[in-house]
Order: C-alpha cells, then sequence, then structure tokens
C-alpha cells in the first residue's frame, strides 16, 4: 500500500513537472521530448487506479504517434521561437486577465454543479466490473453493443480526419517521374525497336 | 485491485533501477572524471570548419501524411483488441458493429490508395 501512494506521489509530481517544462522549455523539440515524459506518467497514474488498458493505449497511440506527428509539425514551422518569444512578457498582462477570467467562469460552473441523485442508477456499466474480468474484457463488452452510436461516429471522424490530412497536404510534383508496371509490360519489340538497312560505309 | 499491481511491480522495480543506475553513471562520470577543458576542445568540430545554419530545418510535409494516416491506423488497430477479446459474448451485433467501423475506414483507405498518398514519388 505504502509503495502504491509512493508510485502515485512520484508520477504525479513528474507529470506536473513536466507539464511545466512543456511550456517552459526553450526549445519547442525539448517541449515535446517533455510531453512524452508526461504520457508516460500519466500511462502510470492510469495503471495505479487500474485502468491497464488505458495506459497501454496512451503509450502505444499518444507516445508511438501523437508525439511523433508533434515532432514533425514542431520541425514543420521552422519559426525562430527565440525571436518569437521576446515580446513575451509584453503580453503577459492581457494573458494573465484572460486566464483570471477564464479560470473564474470554471469556478463558477464546477461550484453550481450537482450531480443528480438519479445519476448513480442511470450508469449502465459499473466502473469497476465484478469478478475476474480484466479491463479489456469488461470494455469489449460494452463498446461494440451498448455504446455503438458512439463507436460509429468514433469511426466517421477518422474517416474525416484521414480525408482531410489527405486534402490538405497531398501535393503530386508534376516534375517526378513514376514507374508504371503496366506501360512497361505493355511495351511491344515493334513500338521501340526498328531495323534500318544501312549500305556498308554510308552511315546513318 | 492488489493483485493487478502486484503484477506491475516488477516493472516499477525495474524503472527504479534504470532510473538509479543511469543517475549513478552520469553522477559518477561528473564527479569524478578528469577534465581539463581548453577552446579548442570545446569548439564545434564538423569536418574541420564552424557549422553553416541551424540544424533545424523545414521537414516535408508528406512526413505529417504519413505520420497522421499512421495515428489513424494504430486506433483502428486499438479498437480491435477489446473487440477480439470480447466477441464471444457480444454476439452477432457486436461482430458486424466492428465490420461496419472496418467498412468506414477500409472506404478512406481505398481513397487514400486510389489518391496515391501512400506513394512516396
Amino acid at each position: 500500500m505504502i509503495i502504491q501512494a509512493l508510485a502515485f506521489y512520484l508520477f504525479a509530481a513528474v507529470a506536473v513537472a513536466s507539464g511545466v517544462m512543456v511550456i517552459s522549455a526553450r526549445n519547442p523539440v525539448h517541449s515535446v521530448l517533455f510531453l512524452i515524459l508526461a504520457f508516460f506518467n500519466s500511462a502510470g497514474l492510469f495503471i495505479l487506479i487500474g485502468a491497464e488498458f488505458l495506459a497501454m493505449i496512451l503509450v502505444v497511440v499518444y507516445v508511438g504517434a501523437v508525439a511523433v506527428l508533434f515532432l514533425f509539425v514542431v520541425m514543420m514551422l521552422d519559426i525562430n521561437f527565440a525571436e518569437m518569444r521576446e515580446g513575451f512578457l509584453q503580453y503577459l498582462p492581457i494573458g494573465a486577465l484572460i486566464g483570471i477570467i477564464l479560470a473564474a467562469e470554471l469556478i463558477l460552473v464546477f461550484g453550481s454543479w450537482v450531480v443528480s441523485p438519479e445519476a448513480a442508477q442511470v450508469l449502465t456499466a459499473p466502473a469497476l466490473p465484478a469478478g475476474d474480468l480484466t479491463n479489456t474484457h469488461a470494455l469489449g463488452n460494452i463498446i461494440y453493443t451498448e455504446y455503438i452510436y458512439l463507436f460509429q461516429s468514433a469511426g466517421l471522424v477518422l474517416l474525416v480526419a484521414m480525408i482531410g490530412a489527405i486534402v490538405l497536404t497531398l501535393r503530386h510534383r508534376p516534375d517526378v517521374r513514376r514507374q508504371k508496371i503496366s506501360d512497361q509490360v505493355e511495351r511491344k519489340r515493334e513500338d521501340v525497336i526498328e531495323i534500318r538497312d544501312i549500305p556498308t560505309g554510308s552511315g546513318v | 485491485m492488489e493483485e493487478l499491481l502486484l503484477e506491475y511491480l516488477p516493472i516499477l522495480i525495474f524503472l527504479g533501477l534504470a532510473s538509479g543506475l543511469s543517475i549513478a553513471m552520469v553522477l559518477a562520470s561528473v564527479i569524478i572524471g578528469a577534465r581539463k577543458p581548453d577552446p579548442e576542445k570545446n569548439s564545434a568540430y564538423e569536418c574541420g570548419f564552424d557549422a553553416f545554419d541551424d540544424a533545424r530545418m523545414k521537414f516535408d510535409v508528406r512526413f505529417y501524411l504519413v505520420a497522421i494516416l499512421f495515428i489513424i491506423f494504430d486506433l483502428e488497430v486499438a479498437f480491435l483488441f477489446p473487440w477480439a477479446i470480447s466477441l464471444s459474448e457480444i454476439g452477432v451485433f457486436g461482430f458486424w458493429s466492428m465490420i461496419v467501423f472496418l467498412g468506414i475506414l477500409t472506404v478512406g483507405f481505398i481513397y487514400e490508395w486510389r489518391k496515391g498518398a501512400l506513394e512516396w514519388e
């Protein structure tokens, strides 16, 4: 139990510290690396509350794919960040004002939030399934049948993301010669070879 | 709950060992390593002359396209794991639910293939 508490405080502290470093690191590539550290620590926190599947998905999807995407985006921007940060302090008052307004709004919203007494009964699946069900099993039992509309809309969102990315970024260069295997196979001997009868000594 | 966390205890111990060992090695080399810096040792060495410019350069946007297509199919596979485990309990409805999901993404896959987004040129 004490190990669990220690691990929680370790993961939480490192996650918060790396979150701070994400927004305060000078080099944006370092920011992305700290983001990856934050993802790993959040995966540790997920494991501590018993959500193994989410922890593994966090590592596979966020660390394996999203962080790489962020690295590409950071590399693609090609902005001189040191130059951009020069006026950073100048905008501090207005940024702080907006932050305070947002925080006040959030406090107002959450302060007046009451969970209705019927909500507990409406929950269709308990958070922690009874018995020997593993995490992944418990998720699989409900995602595809009870939450089918959400599941299918997730598929549609992925489809939109795929088509959007292709439409936005796909450019075919006209000057690139590509290999067309069908053209190569179609080529006949008569189309490309011509036999001429040249008299000896006269040249072509 | 407790058994689940006990299964992860070896990973935690390994994590502690790995970070302890790496910190010890870095600290030991900082403390007992011999260092006699001079300007020539500290200067940049790149085949005999100074670096031309910033190491950061623009990446081609196609890397981004490949990465985002990878994420999408990664998520598709992530949805397959729980489905495969509990296929015997969710029955025919769950099976066809997943087939429809895969069909939607296959539409995108065919689009991407026909547009030539998978080719590198």
